[in-house]
C-alpha cells in the first residue's frame, strides 16, 4: 500500500495535490468518458493544468479570499477549478447545476461572485440571464465550447484560453504559483457549500482545509481506502457528500475519480468502471431496485421464480453472511448457489461487482431497501452528517451493521444528546461559520462548542446512533401519540410504486398522506394490465392505481400496528397527487427532500379535503418547465380511505 | 448568423415526373443555394416527397434537367447522389430496427469505407484502423445529437422521437454537403420538435450543411427556413422568403381553400 500522507506539511488540498503529482504522478487521477472512450488523466497532468488555470484566474483578477462560482455536472476540469481557486487562497462555491437562473441569483449575490467557471452553453445562458442582477460578476469561464461560437461578449472566456493564458504567465513567473500554494494555511476556508434550505434562504457554510482533511482522513482510515480505489462521481458537486468523497477523500488518499459521460448514462458508466468505493443517496439505491424489480416482473416465469426463491434465501441469511455471523451450513450452501446464479450477475448488472465499501446518506434509508443490498453481498453502509459537519459524524463499522441505526461516532467525533432529544456533535470537522451570518453561526453552535444538528435521536446500549426524525418535524397527534412523519414516509417509499409521500398528522386526530406515484414502475404495472393512460396526471387518477396504492398503504398500516410506539399513526386517508413534486416548483429541495411546510401551504385545500371527509377535490396547480415557461395542471383528485388495524390483532399479519 | 448563403449549388429546371397517366410533378423549377435551409411545403399529395426523390435519384424525371455543382444531367442516380454528398432521412423512418444506434450510425459511413470485405471480416490491419477512425466520427455525431445514453440500444426499442433523431444521425454520419429531410418533425410533441429544430439549425450553422426539408408544421417552416417553395398538385405555386410565401394568395387558397 502506498504511503498515506502524514498530514504534517500536507495540510491544504493544493499541497496534497502537488504531493500526489510527485509521488504518484503517473497514476490515474481522473477519468472522463468523452466521445465514447474513457480518457485518463494522471496526477501530474491534473496538477500541471490546475496550476495553469490558477495562474489564468489570477490574471483575470482572482485574489486571495475571493469566491469562485462553479456550476456544472461532474467534470474533471470543474473539480480542477476548485483546486485552482484553493491554490490562490480563494474559496470555490459550487452551485446546483440544475437550478434555474433565478435561484442562482441569491448565491451569486450573497457570495459576491466575480468569476464563475461553468460547464457549458446552458450554464452560460443562465448566468447571462441574471448578469444584470449580479453586478460583481466580471468573467465567465466555460469548459465545453460547443454552441459558443457566436458568443462575442468579452466577459466570456473558454477554459482552454484561461489555461493557455496561465501557462504563459507560469513561464514568465515560475515562482508565482508555488509561492501562492505556500501561503495557504490549514485554517483558510477551503470551500463554501450552500445548505439546501428546507427552511428559509440558503446559508453559505464555510469549511476550512483542516476540517475537510480531518473528515477525509477519518473516513479513509476507517475504511482503509487506497490509491487504487475507483469512485464514480455523478452527484451534484454542490452537495457536501460529493465534495467529501470526490474531492476531499480523493485528494487526501489519491484514488481515481471517474466522471460519467452524462446524467443519462450513469448506469452504463457504472457498469463499465465498476467502482470499488461508492456513494449515493437512498433515492439512487431505490431507483436501481425499482429498475431491477420492473425487469424481473417482465422476465420469463423460470427466471422470475428463480429470482424470488434466491432473494428469499438472501433475505434469510445474506446480511448475516456478509457480517461474518454464524449461519447454518444448508443456508450457506444455498447462498453460495444463489451467488452463482442470481446475486453475482445482479451485482454485475448494477455495476457493483468490485465494490468494497458503499455508503448511503442524505436521508434515512428504508431498512428493507438497505437489507436488500447487503443481502446480495454489497457492503452498503450508512453514514450520518450534515453540510456543517463535512458529512462526517457517524459511520457504520464493518461487521456491526444495525439496519435501524447510522452507526457509531466516527473517529474524532463527540456526540451528545440534548434533553429534548436533539443530537449535538463536536469535532475537528465542524464549520468555521455561516458566511456573513454570525447570528446563524451563534444559533447553531452552543456555548460548549457543540453543533446542534436539528435531528432527534438517541444512542443505544452499544453506542450506535439512531435517528428518529428532524427534531422539528416530530409532532403529536391530538390524541397525544408521537407522530414521526419521516418514519412512515420511508416505509411507504420502499414500495417501488411510491416515489414520494408526505404525511400529515401533527395536532390532528389521524394521519393522512399525499402520494406521488413512480411513473416508471406504475406505468409498467399499468401496461401489463392493459390500462391505457395519457400521462402522469391521467395515470395518477386511475381507480386501479388508487387501489394499488391503497394496498401498499394497508401493508404499511399492518406494520405500524405491530409496533406499539407508532400504532396510532396508521394512515387513515390518502390521495395521489396529480403532479410530481419538483424542485423547480420549490416543493423539493435540490437534494430532493420534501419541503414539508411549503407543500402543506401550497396544497392546503387538499389537506382540508382529507380531514373533512370529502370523496374528491378539484385542484389546479401552476408548474414551471425547465426552460422557465409556466403551465397549469388541473385534476379532480379522488380521496380514498385505507383500512387500519387494531394494535394487537395485526401482530400476525405483519 | 455567421454562415453566409452562397452560390446556387442545386438547380432544378423544368422537372416533370409522371407515373403512367399520373402527373406527380409538372414543370417545376427552383434552386438551392449553398448553406441555406430550403423548405418544400404543400398539401398532401402535392409532390413534395417525389421532389426529394428526384433530387437524390430515386425517381427519374421524364423531362427537365438537374444542375448539381455545375454539372448538368437529366437525372441523378442514388449512388452518385450519395457520393456527391447528398444524404437524406425518410418520412417513415428507415433504420435497421434490430441493430443498435451505434451500428445504424456506422452504416452511414458505409460509402467512406475503403477496405474490402475480407479485411473487414478479419478486422485486420487497415480495416481495423479504418473502422476505428469511422467510429470516432460516429461518436462525434452521437455527442452532437446528445444520444450517448442510447448508444447500445436497439433502435426498435426507442420512442419515435428518438428514432427520428437517430435517423438524422445516420444521415449526418455520412458528413453530407446537402441534407434532405422528409418530415423530420412529423408525429413529434412540442418538446421533441423544439429539440429537432435546434439540431437542424445547429447542423446548418456548425457544419454549413445545406438543408432541404419537407415539413407540415408551418410555424417550424416559417421560423427556420431561409426560402420556401410551395407545391400543389405537382405544380409550383409559390417560391420565396417565408414572409412572401405567407402572403401569396395562391398559397393561402391552396391551404385554406378559396373563398366563394
Amino acid at each position: 500500500m502506498a504511503a498515506m500522507p502524514d498530514g504534517g506539511a500536507l495540510d491544504t488540498f493544493p499541497r496534497l495535490l502537488m504531493h500526489h503529482a510527485s509521488v504518484r504522478g503517473a497514476r490515474p487521477a481522473v477519468r472522463e468518458k468523452d466521445l465514447g472512450i474513457w480518457q485518463t488523466r494522471t496526477w501530474a497532468e491534473v496538477a500541471e493544468e490546475t496550476q495553469a488555470l490558477a495562474c489564468g484566474l489570477a490574471q483575470l483578477g482572482f485574489r486571495r479570499g475571493d469566491r469562485l462560482a462553479i456550476i456544472g455536472d461532474n467534470r474533471p476540469r470543474l473539480y480542477g477549478s476548485m483546486l485552482a481557486a484553493q491554490m490562490l487562497g480563494g474559496v470555490p462555491v459550487p452551485l446546483y447545476q440544475d437550478a434555474v437562473a433565478a435561484e442562482m441569483v441569491f448565491v451569486l449575490q450573497d457570495a459576491g461572485i466575480r468569476i464563475a467557471v461553468v460547464e457549458d452553453q446552458e450554464q452560460v445562458d443562465k448566468l447571462m440571464e441574471v448578469k444584470d442582477q449580479c453586478p460583481d460578476l466580471r468573467h465567465i469561464v466555460y469548459d465545453d465550447p460547443r454552441g459558443m461560437r457566436h458568443y462575442t461578449q468579452t466577459f466570456l472566456l473558454s477554459f482552454d484560453e484561461a489555461v493557455a493564458m496561465g501557462r504563459i504567465h507560469n513561464r514568465n513567473h515560475p515562482d508565482f504559483i508555488a509561492a501562492e500554494i505556500a501561503e495557504g494555511a490549514a485554517e483558510d476556508i477551503s470551500v463554501m457549500l450552500y445548505t439546501s434550505g428546507t427552511t428559509g434562504k440558503p446559508k453559505g457554510v464555510c469549511q476550512t482545509h483542516r476540517a475537510f482533511i480531518a473528515a477525509a482522513r477519518g473516513g479513509a482510515e476507517f475504511d482503509g481506502l487506497k490509491d487504487s480505489d475507483d469512485i464514480l462521481s455523478y452527484l451534484p458537486m454542490a452537495w457536501v457528500g460529493d465534495h467529501l468523497f470526490s474531492l476531499a477523500q480523493a485528494i487526501y488518499v489519491g484514488f481515481t475519480v471517474n466522471c460519467p459521460e452524462s446524467g443519462d448514462t450513469v448506469m452504463t458508466d457504472l457498469r463499465e468502471i465498476g467502482p470499488t468505493y461508492y456513494f449515493a443517496p437512498p433515492r439512487v439505491f431505490e431507483n436501481m431496485l425499482t429498475q431491477v424489480m420492473i425487469r424481473m416482473e417482465d422476465a420469463g416465469t423460470v427466471k422470475r421464480k428463480l429470482f424470488h426463491y434466491f432473494m428469499d434465501v438472501a433475505k434469510r441469511c445474506g446480511a448475516e453472511i456478509l457480517d461474518g455471523k454464524p449461519v447454518a451450513a444448508a443456508d450457506r450452501l444455498l447462498y453460495a448457489l444463489g451467488n452463482l446464479v442470481i446475486y453475482g450477475p445482479l451485482r454485475n448488472v448494477l455495476g457493483m461487482s468490485r465494490i468494497r465499501v458503499a455508503y448511503t446518506a442524505g436521508a434515512a434509508i428504508g431498512p428493507d431497501l438497505f437489507r436488500f443490498y447487503r443481502s446480495i453481498g454489497i457492503n452498503l453502509k450508512q453514514l450520518y452528517g450534515q453540510t456543517e459537519t463535512c458529512a462526517y459524524v457517524c459511520l457504520q463499522p464493518d461487521g456491526q451493521i444495525k439496519f435501524d441505526s447510522v452507526g457509531k461516532p466516527a473517529p474524532g467525533v463527540e456526540i451528545k444528546i440534548a434533553d429534548n432529544g436533539e443530537i449535538l456533535v463536536k469535532g475537528p470537522m465542524l464549520l468555521k461559520e455561516y458566511y456573513k451570518r454570525p447570528d446563524a453561526t451563534a444559533e447553531s453552535i452552543n456555548a460548549d462548542g457543540y453543533f446542534m444538528t436539528g435531528d432527534a435521536g438517541f444512542l443505544d446500549a452499544e453506542g450506535h446512533l439512531k435517528i428518529i426524525d428532524r427534531a422539528k418535524d416530530v409532532g403529536k397527534l391530538s390524541g397525544g401519540a408521537m407522530f414521526a412523519p419521516n418514519y412512515i414516509e420511508n416505509k411507504l417509499k420502499f414500495f417501488p410504486y411510491v416515489k414520494e409521500s408526505v404525511c400529515f398528522g401533527h395536532g390532528r386526530d389521524m394521519v393522512c398522506a399525499f402520494i406521488n406515484i413512480d411513473m416508471g414502475a406504475v406505468g409498467n404495472w399499468a401496461e401489463r394490465r392493459h390500462i391505457a393512460y395519457s400521462g402522469y396526471t391521467d395515470l395518477a387518477g386511475k381507480p386501479e392505481v388508487l387501489d394499488l396504492i391503497r394496498d401498499c398503504i394497508e401493508q404499511v398500516n399492518a406494520e405500524l400496528a405491530a409496533d406499539a410506539m407508532v400504532a396510532d399513526t396508521q394512515l387513515h386517508r390518502f390521495l395521489v397527487l396529480h403532479k410530481e413534486l419538483d424542485p423547480d416548483d420549490d416543493e423539493l429541495t435540490r437534494t430532493r427532500k420534501v419541503r414539508r411546510g411549503f407543500v402543506a401551504e401550497k396544497y392546503a385545500v387538499l389537506i382540508d379535503a382529507l380531514y373533512s371527509g370529502r370523496a374528491s377535490q378539484f385542484i389546479e396547480t401552476e408548474v414551471k418547465f425547465e426552460d422557465g415557461r409556466r403551465g397549469k395542471v388541473a385534476a379532480d383528485l379522488a380521496i380514498r380511505d385505507a383500512k387500519t388495524f387494531p394494535k394487537a390483532a395485526a401482530q400476525g399479519a405483519a | 448568423m455567421a454562415r453566409e448563403i452562397g452560390e446556387v449549388i442545386l438547380d432544378l429546371r423544368n422537372i416533370s415526373l409522371r407515373f403512367g397517366g399520373v402527373k406527380a410533378l409538372t414543370d417545376i423549377s427552383f434552386d438551392v443555394k449553398e448553406h441555406e435551409i430550403r423548405a418544400i411545403i404543400g398539401p398532401n399529395g402535392a409532390g413534395k416527397s417525389s421532389m426529394l426523390n428526384v433530387i437524390n435519384g430515386v425517381y427519374r424525371p421524364q423531362e427537365g434537367e438537374i444542375v448539381f455543382h455545375g454539372e448538368r444531367r437529366c437525372d441523378m442516380n442514388t449512388h452518385a447522389a450519395a457520393v456527391a454528398g447528398i444524404a437524406r432521412t425518410f418520412q417513415n423512418i428507415a433504420l435497421f430496427k434490430g441493430m443498435s444506434v451505434l451500428d445504424n450510425l456506422m452504416t452511414g459511413r458505409n460509402l467512406k469505407m475503403k477496405a474490402g470485405f475480407l479485411q473487414h471480416a478479419l478486422w485486420w490491419g487497415p480495416a481495423k484502423r479504418e473502422e476505428l477512425a469511422h467510429r470516432a466520427k460516429v461518436e462525434e455525431v452521437i455527442d452532437f445529437l446528445e444520444i450517448e445514453h442510447i448508444r447500445k440500444t436497439p433502435v426498435g426499442r426507442l420512442p419515435y422521437g428518438l428514432q427520428k433523431r437517430v435517423e438524422l444521425g445516420r444521415a449526418l454520419a455520412a458528413e453530407p454537403k446537402m441534407l434532405l429531410l422528409d418530415e423530420p418533425m412529423a408525429g413529434m410533441n412540442v418538446e421533441e420538435k423544439q429539440d429537432m429544430c435546434r439540431f437542424i439549425l445547429d447542423v446548418n450553422d456548425q457544419f454549413g450543411t445545406t438543408i432541404v426539408l419537407i415539413e407540415h408544421d408551418m410555424g417550424v417552416v416559417m421560423d427556420i427556413s431561409d426560402r420556401v417553395v410551395v407545391l400543389d398538385y405537382g405544380r409550383k405555386i409559390g417560391d420565396g422568403v417565408p414572409d412572401e410565401v405567407k402572403n401569396n394568395p395562391e398559397v393561402i387558397s391552396a391551404y385554406l381553400g378559396t373563398q366563394h
